[in-house]
């Protein structure tokens, strides 16, 4: 009855999730896949962590969880001049980057967790030229982050249609291929979500891994238990 | 005849006679546990209150660790948890043992309570047992709140923000006593501070305590049952009810069955799910507090959005909050509304079987509704299920001393 309730719950809650726009696309991320978390780090290292951090995160833990030498973590994936043991934190000032961008660029830790990786998913995807020239996304309007991936996607621009008065983004159409087809930015994309996703929550495989042998437990020790009650209760009529 | 006890034996009873005679732990024991004859006839809904206490040691426990590396200040909360989350040895565990203990602790003490519903169990003699119930529900409450604020997220700011606010709608005291709350003009770095030393110690103390009196309270009368019947009505030759069994063993026994089958169920959640998809733990908490955001859809967490479904449904600030308080409060007076010959809804007529399911639904639905975003039709809904919610107690006051009964058996049934 509970599990129901609760299921029915999540069935009348679920849709705020989305509530930005759009329909959010299923990210197909594989938490157990070390090589595309492998490969996503290496996205985020090259493309996102000039502007954002990941201050929760440690770069020993990295080299641990997704079996990287300490030193290649060091030479590839980190600034110069920080220990193995630090956070990633990146140079720019939180003032600075205000300025230039007109907003601080959160931390990454844990957006994962806030935004959801279908809602990362779709996001890294949906950036398109306007009409000014710039940068817009659909799943997230006048975003203020330029579409740092534009090389790799191509430029994608919006097909309008109207409905009575309004003129809506019917979709978006690919007007001028980048280096990756889209077969393969798809790919990129789903590997830096799978980095997000590894970056939330870094003891989840742990968690999981760890959860089965505890259910196994007490499977046994239910029916242990249950054993024991029922042979104390023999004698209750 | 007896073989010869050992010299261990032996000197293990000297050792219990020496405590007995200076703390009577023999005599506390066979009073509570061995001596104290409970009903043989406890189903499925009787296990929540051992199960309930279980997870208020397990919050105790895991509390104490979470405090240990848990810094309350503004400026480093967030990054704190996030420290046990990542940094600190089974940290991970420890903090999902106590997020997800939380919302298990409101799913018992619910069950719990719609157990009395059943059963009448806070009819006479146990109208006190019931409010001391009520009491631990309200400190429970007030405990869940304040521990949601710890985690420094945008939940935990702005749902503290719209709790604390609701006491602004108190003529002329409302504003300063706000402020007296917070410790501040806004929820802030003194808030924190002071909600986290009355989570960890203030209110644990008072919860503690009215555990305790809920449970003296239990073992003066003894516990209901299905039936709702007295089982001290019927006593052997020897003064001992002939439809209970010794608390000791038999329902410790069992109630260990039920700690299986509970850490199954627990155990999946907090090691699979332990988000619940954002029910538990809820999304925009994983974005660091900041007054300067606020976020599109403020929720409290699932167990207060029942009474957050009914203040919302109000139109008026004053008049919402004050029916919110009241739908809390009515639970009080449970004992006295049902005025029923008959305790057990097995000997109920049809008219309580409706009315329970009826008020079941609106308690569920309200918290559904609760969480959503709240568009006309909802609210207008949500009209409908607070006016149902309230109706179940006054139709209780006036159907229960008319509404049709069955004959009670002598002794308990199966």
């Amino acid at each position: 009855m509970i599990i129901l309730g609760l299921v029915a719950m999540i069935s009348t809650v679920s849709p705020v999730f989305g509530s930005s726009g759009g329909k959010l696309e299923n990210s197909g991320v594989n938490f157990r896949d070390t090589a595309a978390i492998q490969r996503g780090a290496k996205w985020f290292v090259n493309y996102c962590f000039s502007c954002h951090s990941a201050s929760y995160m440690r770069y020993n833990r990295l080299a641990e969880d997704l079996s990287i030498d300490e030193d290649i973590v060091l030479r590839d994936l980190a600034f110069a001049d920080v220990n193995i043991g630090d956070t990633m934190d990146i140079a720019m000032r939180p003032g600075d980057s205000e300025a230039w961008l007109g907003k601080i660029p959160p931390d990454l830790s844990v957006i994962s967790r806030s935004r959801g990786n279908d809602w990362l998913f779709t996001y890294m995807k949906s950036f398109y030229q306007d009409e000014s020239g710039g940068w817009n996304n659909l799943v997230l309007p006048n975003a203020s982050m330029p579409h740092v991936f534009w090389q790799l996607q191509g430029i994608q621009e919006p097909v309008w249609s109207s409905h009575g008065e309004e003129r809506v983004i019917e979709h978006l159409e690919l007007t001028s291929p980048g280096l990756q087809s889209p077969q393969q930015y798809e790919q990129t994309v789903r590997d830096l979500v799978t980095f997000l996703d590894y970056l939330g929550e870094p003891s989840k495989l742990k968690r999981k891994n760890i959860g089965i042998w505890v259910l196994l437990f007490l499977v046994l020790f239910t029916l242990v238990a249950y054993a024991l009650k029922v042979e104390y209760w023999r004698d209750v009529h | 005849m007896a073989k010869p006890a050992s010299t261990l034996a032996r000197r293990a009873d000297e050792l219990m006679n020496w405590i007995d005679k200076r703390l009577p732990v023999t005599a506390f024991w066979n009073a509570t546990m061995t001596g104290y004859y409970a009903p043989k006839n406890f189903n499925f809904w009787y296990y929540m209150g051992s199960l309930a206490l279980l997870v208020l040691v397990m919050q105790i426990l895991t509390g104490i660790f979470l405090t240990m590396h848990y810094k309350p200040s503004a400026a480093e909360a967030f990054a704190s948890v996030e420290y046990i989350m990542r940094d600190v040895d089974w940290g991970w565990l420890i903090r999902y043992m106590h997020s997800t203990g939380a919302s298990f602790f409101f799913i018992l003490v619910y069950m719990h309570m719609f157990r009395s519903l059943l059963y009448g169990s806070h009819r006479k003699p146990r109208e006190l047992l019931w409010v001391f119930g009520m009491l631990i529900y309200l400190a429970l409450m007030a405990e869940a709140f304040m521990g949601y604020v710890l985690p420094w997220g945008q939940m935990s700011y702005w749902g503290a923000q719209v709790i604390i606010n609701l006491f602004g709608a108190i003529p002329s005291i409302g504003e300063p006593l706000t402020e007296w709350i917070r410790g501040d003009y806004f929820i802030s770095d003194a808030t924190l501070n002071r909600f986290f030393a009355l989570h960890v110690i203030a209110i644990p103390l008072a919860l503690l305590a009215l555990v305790l009196l809920h449970l003296v309270a239990l073992r003066e009368n003894g516990s209901n049952n299905p039936d709702g019947i007295e089982i001290k009505a019927n006593k052997n030759e020897n003064g001992l009810p002939k439809d209970g069994i010794p608390f000791h063993p038999y329902y410790t026994v069992k109630d260990i069955f039920g700690v299986g089958m509970f850490l199954l169920l627990f155990a999946f959640v907090l090691f699979f799910w332990p988000e619940v998809g954002g029910i538990f733990l809820e999304r925009d908490n994983f974005i660091p507090a900041t007054p300067l955001v606020t976020p599109e859809h403020i929720v409290p967490v699932w167990y207060f959005t029942p009474y957050y479904a009914i203040l919302k449904a109000v139109p008026d600030k004053l008049m919402g909050v004050i029916l919110m308080g009241a739908s809390v409060m009515i639970l009080f007076f449970l004992p006295w509304l049902d005025r029923s010959p008959v305790k057990s809804i097995r000997y109920k007529g049809a008219w309580y079987k409706v009315m329970l399911a009826l008020f079941t639904f609106a308690f569920i639905r309200l918290g559904m509704l609760g969480m959503a975003e709240g568009t006309p039709s909802q609210t207008i809904e949500m009209r409908v299920w607070t006016f149902v919610y309230f109706s179940f107690f006054i139709l209780l006051f006036f159907l229960s001393p008319k509404g049709k009964t069955k004959p009670v058996p002598d002794r308990v049934t199966h």
